[in-house]
């Protein structure tokens, strides 16, 4: 759950920090409507499910010590491992 | 102190006799003053009946999800909206995730997978997996795929699968409200092939699924009849999109009682601390937990959920004056 960088498919990485999520990646509702702090806090212990960016639902596995998160649109996000 | 205590001290501490089903329900309504007494009794029965070891365990999921099976907790279940998706971990991934595992210093992984049991790719998956992982990492490898045949059976024990996990999740009589694809009985009758085969039997369940104290009662005195090696006990964990999605999660001191309880149950086995801890217990909970008769843990992540960092448990154990449990003691 640190800093998290996106793997595009080219196999390019670039950081999501800054980018605005349109997406909430737990719940999948929109990011700007609603309150995601429980969300966040649930974050916490379990990783992304939903694209921030545009709300697929991601192929998520999750290991020991690290958890990856794909969107066949906008790549795979990881925790630090 | 509550008779009951008196009792258990005798009884369970000194003979090595657990508790019956009366005597676990009697602990589970202990006020909460006496909680701290309960907790004391089970931590003395543990280092009596199992020493002062830690048995360190990591776990992955090799087939996340998409599974047909309805159990209500179950972010797995490809019957409820979960925003969790089917996903197979490939054989390097596996390796990795045994890697990791063996880093902490744990002596047990578990390869677990979201069916109702195994089929034939899954144990093709297995073979190859298990084959890489003993090639590769110096662990003992243990599985969790469901209802499984005598022939399936059979397999794990040849590829040296040495310890099957088949949770029975909760007691009999609760359990047709929370699984209606499959009955308490059928998960017996595959815990009984495990045990028959030579492989040591892990079984354990989940707390907080909307059973009642005599329920929970029932529960550890059906594990006790069953007499697991290790029993790993969860605390529900509520999951988004499931039916149990809402309930609320286990108060701490419940949680605790339980942990109790469930010890004076089964003064030898291993009692795991599996999912859930950390929402339910936190870090002062955990503390109490493994000084109230728990003598196991899952570090890392869980399956689809994080666990906090295995350093976090190695310390405390550390700090607890409690050795991790050594390969060479678990062969
Ligand atoms: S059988 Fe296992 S994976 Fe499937 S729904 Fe039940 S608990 Fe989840
Ligand atoms: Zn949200
Ligand atoms: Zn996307």
């Amino acid at each position: 759950m640190t800093a998290k960088t996106v793997e595009s498919d080219a196999g390019t990485t670039r950081t999501v920090e800054g980018e605005a999520a349109l997406w909430c990646d737990r719940c999948g509702e929109r990011a700007a409507e609603g309150d995601h702090a429980a969300c966040a806090a649930a974050r916490e212990l379990e990783p992304p499910r939903y694209c921030p960016a545009c709300r697929r639902r991601m192929k998520v596995q999750v290991l020991p010590a690290g958890w990856s998160a794909a969107c066949v649109e906008h790549g795979t996000v990881r925790s630090g491992y | 102190m509550p008779e009951i205590l008196d009792i258990a001290r005798a009884q369970v501490l000194e003979r090595g006799t657990g508790l019956d089903e009366a005597g676990v329900l009697a602990v589970l309504r202990l006020p909460d003053e006496h909680v701290p007494d309960a907790l004391q009794l089970a931590h003395e029965v543990r280092m009596r009946w199992c020493g002062p070891e830690v048995e360190v365990e990591g776990i992955v999921s090799l087939k996340t999800g998409g599974c047909p099976e309805d159990c209500h907790f179950c972010s797995q279940s490809g019957l409820f909206t979960s925003p969790v998706r089917s996903v197979w971990l490939d054989i390097p991934s596996l390796v990795e995730a045994a890697k990791q595992t063996a880093a902490t210093g744990a002596t047990e992984f578990c390869i677990v997978a979201a069916v109702r049991g195994p089929d034939e790719r899954l144990m093709k998956q297995m073979r190859e997996g298990v084959a890489a992982i003993k090639a590769e990492v110096d662990i003992q490898v243990a599985a969790s795929l469901g209802m499984l045949s005598q022939e399936q059976v059979d397999e794990l024990v040849e590829m040296g699968v040495h310890r099957y996990n088949h949770n029975l999740e909760t007691s009999r009589t609760y359990f047709p409200n929370v699984v209606t694809t499959h009955s308490w009985e059928e998960r017996w009758d595959t815990l009984r092939m495990v045990r028959d085969s030579g492989m040591e039997v892990c079984c354990g369940g989940i707390l907080g699924l909307g059973e009642t104290v005599e329920q929970r009662a029932e529960f550890a005195a059906q594990l006790a009849e069953l007499d697991p090696h290790e029993v790993p006990l969860n605390f529900l964990n509520p999951r988004p999109g499931t039916p149990l999605g809402d309930r609320p999660v286990v108060e701490g001191k419940d949680a605790l009682r339980a942990i109790a309880a469930f010890r004076l149950a089964m003064p030898r086995t291993i009692l795991r601390y599996a999912g859930g801890r950390e929402i339910t217990l936190g870090d002062l909970g955990t503390r109490d937990g493994l000084l109230g008769g728990i003598n196991a843990v899952i570090v890392g992540n869980y399956l689809t959920t994080l666990g906090r960092p295995a350093s976090a448990d190695l310390e405390l154990l550390d700090d607890l004056k409690m050795p991790v449990k050594a390969l060479s003691a678990t062969l």
